[in-house]
């Protein structure tokens, strides 16, 4: 087995973070929308613990620690929303979502 | 400790490739679990045991017990999972992949261009981290502090069932159709 080096860990975090900004591109339940973006930050998260570690700082552990309580506030709010949105529109799906959207313009002339 | 890495970072990658195409929510937040447990194993691996702990503790213990929640009090089940099921199909999904796909091959190729180094894995203990953290970080703590704060008062006020209320534009409209 090779030693592993800083892009190896580098690469599997991009994997990561792809597989999530898949999960948000394709799917259209909020929910699953949200799950994938919980593996983008996991991801970038691990990025910055592969950087404190190749130069033996803490800081990118302090780095994650930020991601950690940023991402717990947001699927807090978000998962509220959900909550929201289920009650308003019986439905999940994105689409549905369309309280802010503009009537089209009336042709004149 | 390679070879923890390198098998932890596989079953990283394979379970989330699970939790993101599984149709049932449920089926995809246990293989979002494993995702997670796995990246915290790629972090021990790394040398940083405080972030593995706090990665099971935070992650896979308190965000998936929220998601699990919600999921339950929606009462999402085989309905949901049709649904999906009908959603994703690969003219869907094929294009955005794809592109995504150029993209990550693209950041794959100009990493491996760089000029690479080989991993000196030393253990950074909790001391180390937390006196960085109320050390030089402690604006930031503070801040992190305020953000959560936020989010609870946010979440409570957001989350709070109340009678279905309209912008009055929109009520103007509701009168004028009925």
């Amino acid at each position: 087995m090779p030693p592993f080096n800083v892009h190896t860990v580098l690469i599997v975090s991009a994997i990561l973070f792809v597989l999530g900004l898949v999960g948000v591109l394709t799917r259209k339940n909020v929910i699953f929308m949200l799950i994938s973006v919980e593996i983008m930050l996991n991801a970038a998260g691990l990025a910055f613990v592969a950087a404190g570690a190749r130069w033996q700082q803490p800081d990118g552990q302090v780095m994650f620690l930020f991601i950690l309580a940023m991402a717990a506030a947001e699927v807090s709010i978000g998962l509220a929303l959900v909550l929201q949105i289920y009650h308003q529109n019986r439905s999940l799906d994105v689409g549905n979502i369309t309280a802010l959207k503009d009537e089209p313009l009336h042709e004149e002339v | 400790m390679n070879l923890l890495f390198y098998i932890s970072s596989f079953v990283a990658v394979a379970a989330t490739i699970l939790a993101i195409t599984r149709f049932h929510p449920v089926h995809a937040l246990l293989y979002l679990v494993v995702s997670f447990l796995a990246a915290a194993l790629i972090f021990l691996s790394l040398g940083s045991p405080f972030i593995a702990v706090m990665e099971v503790i935070v992650y896979a213990g308190a965000i998936i017990v929220l998601f699990i929640f919600v999921v339950m009090m929606l009462n999402l089940g085989k309905d949901t999972a049709l649904q999906e099921k009908n959603w994703l199909r690969p003219k869907v999904w094929i294009g955005p992949s794809l592109l995504v796909l150029i993209l990550l091959v693209e950041m794959i190729v100009l990493l491996l261009t760089a000029e690479d180094t080989a991993m000196h894995v030393t253990v950074v203990d909790p001391r180390n981290v937390s006196l960085a953290l109320f050390g030089e970080y402690i604006i930031a703590l503070e801040l992190a502090g305020f953000l959560l704060m936020a989010g609870i008062v946010g979440a409570a006020h957001i989350g709070k069932q109340k009678k279905k209320q309209l912008h009055r534009f929109l009520q103007a409209e509701v009168m004028e159709s009925v």
